[in-house]
């Protein structure tokens, strides 16, 4: 799979593979890229991390020929390239992997592989060569996946493989991943890291893009970080620490573990048994939960996502519906009729943060204070009269809220979508957490958010546990759950695979429970309830493997 | 109904679907690249119009036929602008290009011909003649296959076999060629057209000039095929049966050509309430005969045809993201 790229393979002094000399780009009056320079060797395996909006998949864009810098020069090899298109950055070498998949659902992965990069008008002699490549690259790289499967059939973990062998069927000798272990569970996302450890002793480069501190530390030998556009410094990875990079990123230290205290749990508040709840299109997605969290606990759910998570919310939350039993400090809570209404479910004490917060959690065209008030609108402290809201009252308590949970700036008239995540996630738990519930349902809390906020999130969920109250938090990010909780349940597929202390819970052992299996890790978590559901051994589970 | 009866039903069935199945073919290329085309109709009826006047004007079918292509491609290009280029609403484009349609053609044919908006009767070589297929003569004798062959199959127009071909044709571009493997890759997800490195723009734009194409053809089947000049309306909505047919095939080219045959079959029938009356007995009204591939299609747009999956990026405009 040598390249047969005309440039770049005359032997000076080890040129980089990548070097980007004053990278400018500017959209409108953001400048979301100013004067960036990287090297990058060959070979190795170089990390760029930043907060949401640093400005690194601007970068990445210029790189792949989506957009044009406005300054700079990009070298590949030691030449001198232009990067107009995409199609130069693919005869450059350069291959991507999105986070978003560019794969076609519907078609085979051998046609997604010669997509635009056919050898003729016809497609049979295309379809025999990529056949007979792809098996080479499978022994090469430990990238098996079977040439005749249809991608809408193939797990995340498999389709992200497609990308990788495009890239690599189009000689690219150095590789862009974009947040890839974001949508993998633990197992996927090791599987992943062997294949790039495979390709870097291959020769070919990796650029790894990423918010996530520990896969910097694990997989990379050099690192980059970025902040508001500018790249802030590069390092090596075996010379630096999750703290500094953290500190890098953010601009000011950060707290990176959640500084708690012992959890006192008291009374049990949540009682759920044999909850089941099918959605939509009739399928079961919970299949029978039992669980219980009591007062002055965080318990954390953990899971790859659609794994029935977001079903256990929305039935505690009043979305969905369900059959089964709920008990909420004794009494049961309707799951079917006229009261299994969020409203309903407020004035019971349940307060909901949901996952999604752009669709479910605000209103994006309405102001921050309209939003503030959604929900709790019939309070009788927001009307008026029998006929008028006080909108004055709302604007003040929205003010004081604002105030005090750090939302920049905490102006109540602006628009929810000119927030940013981070502070439309302040917001929303604001409005949730300032009504002093019996249980917070939290989901996703810090997705999109960024660190510095993050800390503040975590701190505020970590204080209304100490106030006595539960709090079920719901996170695909595995580091999240187990910082942040003081019990565990992992969900696969509807069920419930163990329960468990946060604290002898293990990153091994969570991941085989979020796969399905039992095994030895998980029987090494002491005092963790493993379910006779849970597999012992990895079957064969044919292509969704 | 005798053997002879159905046989004259069938040819008919033939000469009915062509008009359709060569829309329902062209809604399939514009479709399959993600542009939906709710303006076969009008293109049809702008190249009746354009192979009706010329041929009038020149005597020549084939200078006609020129002109019926030129003229839907020239509306199937508008319609590109709009939706390719300008991103605008393509169901919106597709319904103002049928009204234009419906108004410019009758406008340019009064004006040419002062015959109420109608173009002069068309015979002789202003015609597509009919062709006879070899041996048809000499295999009518031959019993049931025979008078198949040489009185349904033979003695049709030529784009009555061109459309027929074009079946096969488009499922050999649409799965054999590269440019059939980048066309349905459009339509389903062009972003994974595009980061490979290829031009959505240019593959839509070719999609919906070959759409353009095969409008003209039918076009020009119902001016100088099946019947003898342009009439106002005279498409009648064949356009819209055409796009059903469409959904009915699930945009695949044999399914279309089942789809289309049956439709023309329930023209046929309609145009026979004779046998209909022998065969179930009573008097069915002429128009609710003529009502009767209408109600096929709301039948069938109904959803009787199971899950029909349009291609998933049909009707929005790429935009390249950040």
């Amino acid at each position: 799979m040598k390249g047969e790229i005309a440039s770049g393979r005359q032997v000076t002094a080890a040129p980089y593979a990548i070097e980007l000399r004053g990278i400018s780009k500017a959209f409108g009056s953001v400048q979301a890229n100013k004067d960036i320079s990287i090297q990058v060797a060959k070979g190795t395996i170089h990390g760029i991390i930043g907060e949401n909006g640093a400005g690194k998949s601007t970068l990445m864009s210029i790189l792949y020929g989506f957009y044009k810098a406005d300054a700079g020069e990009i070298l590949i090899n030691g030449h001198p390239t232009a990067i107009p298109d995409s199609q130069a950055a693919i005869r450059a070498g350069i291959g991507m992997v999105f986070q978003h998949f560019k794969l076609v659902q519907n078609f085979s992965v051998l046609e997604n592989v010669i997509l635009g990069a056919e050898d003729g008008a016809l497609l049979r002699p295309s379809l025999a060569k990529a056949r007979k490549v792809l098996a080479e690259l499978a022994e090469e790289y430990e990238l098996d996946v079977h040439p005749d499967a249809v991608i809408e059939e193939l797990s995340v973990g498999h389709q992200q493989r497609v990308e990788i062998l495009k890239a690599l069927y189009r000689h690219a000798d150095i590789l862009i991943l974009d947040e890839p272990t974001g949508v993998l569970t633990p197992a996927e996302a090791d599987h992943l890291f062997r294949i790039l450890r495979n390709l870097k002793e291959q020769g070919k480069t990796v650029i790894l893009i990423t918010h996530k501190l520990r896969e910097i530390m694990e997989i990379t030998d050099t690192v980059s970080v970025m902040r508001r556009g500018e790249m802030t410094a590069t390092v090596r990875t075996a010379e630096t620490s999750p703290e500094q990079l953290a500190e890098l990123m953010v601009g000011r230290k950060v707290l990176l573990h959640v500084p708690k205290g012992e959890a006192k749990p008291g009374r049990t508040v949540l009682e759920i048994k044999g909850l089941r709840v099918r959605d939509g299109d009739k399928i079961e997605r919970l299949k029978g939960i039992d669980l219980t969290i009591r007062a002055g606990e965080i318990l954390g759910i953990a899971g790859v996502a659609g794994n029935g998570q977001t079903e256990l919310l929305e039935v505690l939350g009043g979305i969905a519906r369900g059959t089964g039993t709920i008990l909420l400090n004794g009494d049961s809570l309707d799951l079917t009729g006229k009261f299994s209404d969020g409203q309903s479910r407020r004035r019971r004490g349940i307060s909901h943060v949901p996952e999604d917060r752009q669709r479910l959690g605000m209103i994006m065209d309405f102001t921050a204070w309209e939003n503030i008030a959604f929900g709790y609108h019939n309070d009788p402290a927001y009307q008026k009269n029998a006929l008028l809201m006080d909108n004055g009252a709302i604007l003040e308590d929205a003010r004081g809220k604002m105030e005090r949970f750090d939302v920049r700036p905490p102006i109540p008239s602006l628009q929810a979508k000119s927030f940013s995540g981070g502070n439309q996630q302040k917001i929303i738990l604001a409005r949730e957490i300032e009504r002093n519930p019996d249980l917070l349902l939290v989901g996703q809390p810090t997705r999109g958010v960024d660190i510095g906020a993050i800390e503040f999130i975590h701190k505020r969920i970590v204080e209304l546990r100490d106030a006595g109250k539960a709090v079920l938090l719901v996170s695909v990010e595995l580091d999240e759950i187990m910082s942040l909780s003081d019990r565990i349940a992992v969900m696969f597929d509807g069920h419930l695979m163990g329960t468990g202390p946060a604290a002898s819970a293990t990153q091994v052992g969570l991941g085989c429970l979020m796969a399905g299996l039992g095994g030895a890790d998980t029987r090494a978590m002491a005092g963790w309830d493993i379910s006779s559901d849970a597999h012992e051994e990895r079957q064969a589970t044919g292509m969704r493997a | 109904m005798d053997y002879a009866t159905l046989l004259q039903i069938l040819d008919s069935t033939i000469r009915l679907a062509t008009p359709l199945l060569l829309a329902c073919l062209a809604g399939l290329y514009s479709e399959r690249s993600g542009i939906f085309d709710i303006g076969l109709e009008g293109k049809m009826l702008m190249a009746a119009m354009c192979t009706g006047a010329v041929a009038a004007l020149t005597g020549s079918v084939w200078l006609g036929l020129l002109a019926g292509i030129a003229g839907a491609v020239i509306f199937a290009a508008i319609h590109g602008v709009a939706s390719i280029t300008f991103r605008g609403n393509q169901l919106i484009s597709g319904v103002a290009l049928n009204f234009v349609a419906s108004g410019i053609t009758v406008l340019i044919a009064q004006s040419l011909f002062h015959q109420g908006g109608r173009t002069p009767p068309l015979s002789g070589g202003a015609r597509f003649n009919p062709i006879t297929l070899p041996f048809a003569e000499s295999l009518s004798g031959v019993p049931i296959i025979g008078p198949l062959y040489s009185e349904v199959l033979s003695g049709h127009g030529a784009l009555v076999y061109i459309a027929l071909l074009a079946v096969p044709a488009t499922w050999w571009v649409l799965y054999r060629t590269r440019f059939g493997l980048r066309l349905r890759a459009v339509g389903e997800n062009p972003a994974s057209v595009d980061t490979a490195g290829i031009s959505v723009v240019r593959l839509r734009y070719a999609a919906v000039v070959i759409t353009g194409i095969l409008c003209g053809l039918a076009g020009a089947y119902m001016a100088a095929g099946l019947q003898a000049g342009f009439g106002k309306e005279m498409t009648a909505g064949r356009g819209y049966i055409a796009l059903a047919a469409l959904i009915f095939a699930k945009w695949r080219p044999w399914y279309a050509l089942m789809a289309t045959m049956l439709f023309g079959f329930f023209q046929a029938l309609a145009l026979r309430p004779d046998v209909i009356k022998k065969t179930v007995g009573f008097d069915v009204p002429v128009p609710a005969l003529d009502a009767l591939p209408y109600i096929l299609t709301v039948i069938v747009l109904a959803g009787f045809v199971g899950r029909a999956i349009p291609p998933r990026a049909g009707g929005e405009p790429y935009v390249k993201e950040r």
